[in-house]
């Protein structure tokens, strides 16, 4: 299997501050990789950079064989291939669940209404929430809410899924039906990056562990390397608070 | 003196409400008589506590049958509005004294002692207003100098629009963009056509002629539908990454923001002819309509920039990661939400360039206010300026009222929270 995302030397600055230093980074098709890492550390920059939601001043981003530059002309067709879910969800609150996921199906990819529709439903189906397809994301609780932001995503069917830590705004008894869905959606074959405090999560798809902590990566391994000898002493230290 | 003071008490209710009812009674009966007939029942009183008396029987009353949880219905909703301490029975008192003063002179004025029956000023006999004023003006209030003749135009137009925007709340929901765009682009220009005249057969009626409440319709209608787009791309413009447009935007939305509506309308008058080619020339009224929009669309730019900037930075970043581009993302997620937070500002601007509308009297066009004020300088009806303004100011209340009431409802329909 290819590579699909490729990271070479990216640097990042916001004014002074530099986010991420030197960071490379491979996955392939299929592959899960979950990062973590302290707050402030530049995990949510680097998923961010992989979908220009964030700048990157200097090195490569190669998303599906195409460069990630400002001189890139359609970024948006890039996006369009790269699902992300947010922290804070995001969806749209003037469209029902189901215009929220037919919305950019229908206007960016040119797709009749019906099928659109037919391909929403099924996502919601997949994610549990078909019945909830006509209310407002203001009707929901936040667990329906991301789980509809995750159909949202798909319903364009992307080729790459991008997880902004989903489940840190949610209430504890929430947190477990969007894992379910993401591990489902792990199950099924997509590529995928998530960023989470979630290690049971973690142990449970990833393929690979990164760790992150002042802008750089300081630890990429397996996963079960990760949780049984981490080499880092700050990953050790990170790992001893969190587990 | 804690003892000195009756505490009012559930176990003698009926004692307390009838004695503090009665008392309250006095006080407005003093008032009545005292502003009626002129009849002073506490004269014998120092005039200082005279003239206090109804306040402090009043007030004494209210105190008298302030019982909370007395079991009646009645007293416990008029304790928990009107009584719930010393202060709001004053002032409950006050307010129910000055009604008693002063809506009935009011009501004279207006009802019982005008008169609407004549011809001439010669028939306002009695001391109220005089509507026949308004009566014997009406067409002229309504039609401006457009000639008498030809005013089935003005009509047939304005019931065309009627007609088209009722139709609009029944026609399927398939139609509903069909007539929109009808009545956004095809019928302004049929409407003006059929007003304007020149062609088919019409009697052309210049615009000079134009005038009264169809003028002021008009004119606002123009403005609050071409304003709005343009404050639009204004908004869009000053938020814009790209320099040129951004600082075009701000020049624009500050140079028309900063200069009384007066001036502008004078100067489109005066110096607008100036920049064009000699021979070239501009109707007066669309040169107005043209100031006017701008003007308009200055404010309404940062109205709408309001809204724009309390969304959330999520909503751009979740359109911009679904694929969509910077006009898609601004007309299918952002602008839909920005507009519908800042509707009451929208009102404001729409309502606040409806009344700006009489300034158009600068350049000579006459709308109602304007008819109102040249029917007032008439020899014949000299002394009629309050019955014309009170007229105009009740129309134009009317107006504004409707618009403000749809756009609550506007607002209600559009919310999709809980």
């Amino acid at each position: 299997m290819g590579k699909i995302i490729e990271l070479k030397n990216v640097n990042k600055w916001f004014d002074k501050f530099q986010a991420l230093k030197d960071v490379s980074l491979e996955v392939n098709q299929q592959e899960k990789i979950v990062i973590c890492g302290p707050s402030g550390s530049g995990k949510s920059t680097l998923i961010r950079c992989i979908n220009r939601l964030e700048e990157h001043q200097e090195g490569q981003i190669i998303v599906d064989g195409k460069e990630i530059s400002e001189n890139t002309k359609d970024i948006e067709k890039i996006r369009a291939e790269v699902g992300m879910v947010f922290q804070q969800f995001n969806l749209f609150p003037h469209l029902s669940i189901l215009d929220n996921c037919t919305l950019a199906p229908i206007w960016v990819k040119k797709m009749p209404k019906k099928q659109a529709e037919e391909i929403a439903m099924k996502n919601l189906e997949r994610v549990q929430i078909a019945d909830q397809a006509k209310k407002f994301p203001g009707q929901l609780s936040g667990g329906q809410q991301q789980r509809s932001a995750l159909a949202r995503a798909l319903c364009m069917e992307p080729k790459i899924m991008l997880f902004d830590e989903p489940t840190s705004a949610l209430d504890p008894e929430m947190i477990k039906e969007v894992l379910d869905s993401m591990v489902d959606l792990a199950k099924a074959g997509m590529t995928m990056i998530v960023v989470t405090h979630e290690m049971g999560f973690a142990k449970e798809v990833a393929d690979n562990m990164i760790f992150m902590d002042e802008g750089r990566i300081v630890e990429k391994a397996k996963t079960k390397d990760f949780f049984d000898n981490p080499k880092s002493d700050r990953t050790k230290l990170f790992l001893s608070q969190i587990l | 003196m804690r003892n000195l003071l009756i505490k009012p008490n559930k176990e003698n209710l009926k004692t307390f409400v009838i004695v503090g009812s009665f008392l309250i009674f006095i006080s407005f009966i003093d008032v009545l008589f005292n502003t009626f007939f002129e009849i002073n029942f506490t004269g014998f009183f120092p005039s200082k506590i005279s003239f206090f008396a109804p306040l402090i029987l009043g007030t004494a009353g209210l105190y008298l049958i302030r019982i909370e949880f007395s079991g009646n219905k009645l007293l416990d909703r008029v304790n928990a509005n009107f009584n719930s301490s010393n202060f709001n029975a004053i002032l409950t008192l006050l307010v129910i004294f000055a009604l008693i003063k002063y809506v009935p002179p009011v009501l004279n004025w207006f009802i019982f002692d005008a008169d609407f029956i004549g011809n001439s000023k010669d028939d306002c006999t009695s001391e109220g207003a005089c509507w026949v004023f308004v009566k014997v003006w009406l067409n002229r209030f309504v039609y401006g100098m457009y000639p008498d003749t030809e005013q089935w135009r003005i009509n047939s137009a304005f019931i065309m629009l009627f007609l088209l925007v009722g139709a609009a709340f029944f026609v399927p929901e398939k139609f509903k963009k069909y007539l929109l765009f009808f009545l956004l682009f095809v019928y302004p220009i049929i409407g003006l056509k059929l007003i304007s005249g020149g062609d088919f057969g019409l009697k052309y009626v210049e615009t000079g002629a134009w005038g009264g409440l169809s003028l002021t319709f008009i004119v606002s209608a123009f403005a609050l539908i071409l304003c709005f787009p343009i404050g639009m791309f204004l908004a869009l413009g000053r938020r814009s990454n790209l320099p040129a447009i951004k600082y075009t935007s701000i020049g624009f939305i500050e140079l028309w923001r900063g200069v009384p509506l007066i001036t502008v309308l004078f100067m489109s008058a005066v110096m607008f002819p100036m920049f064009l080619p000699d021979g070239t020339y501009v109707d007066k009224l669309i040169r107005v309509l043209i100031a006017i929009t701008l003007f308009e669309a200055a404010y309404m730019a940062e109205v709408i920039r309001g809204g724009l900037q309390a969304l959330p930075k999520g909503q751009y970043e979740a359109a911009k990661s679904l694929g969509m581009g910077y006009w898609r993302m601004h007309f299918l997620i952002i602008l839909p939400q920005a507009l519908k937070l800042v509707i009451p500002g929208i009102a404001n601007t729409f309502l606040a360039l409806v009344k700006d509308t009489p300034l158009i009297f600068v350049v000579g066009l006459l709308e109602l206010a304007g008819m109102v004020n040249l029917a007032k300088t008439n020899p014949k009806w000299l002394g009629m300026a309050m019955e014309g303004y009170v007229f105009a100011g009740l129309v134009f209340w009317i107006i504004c009222y409707a618009m403000s009431r749809y756009s609550q409802n506007l607002e209600r329909k559009l919310s999709t929270e809980r």
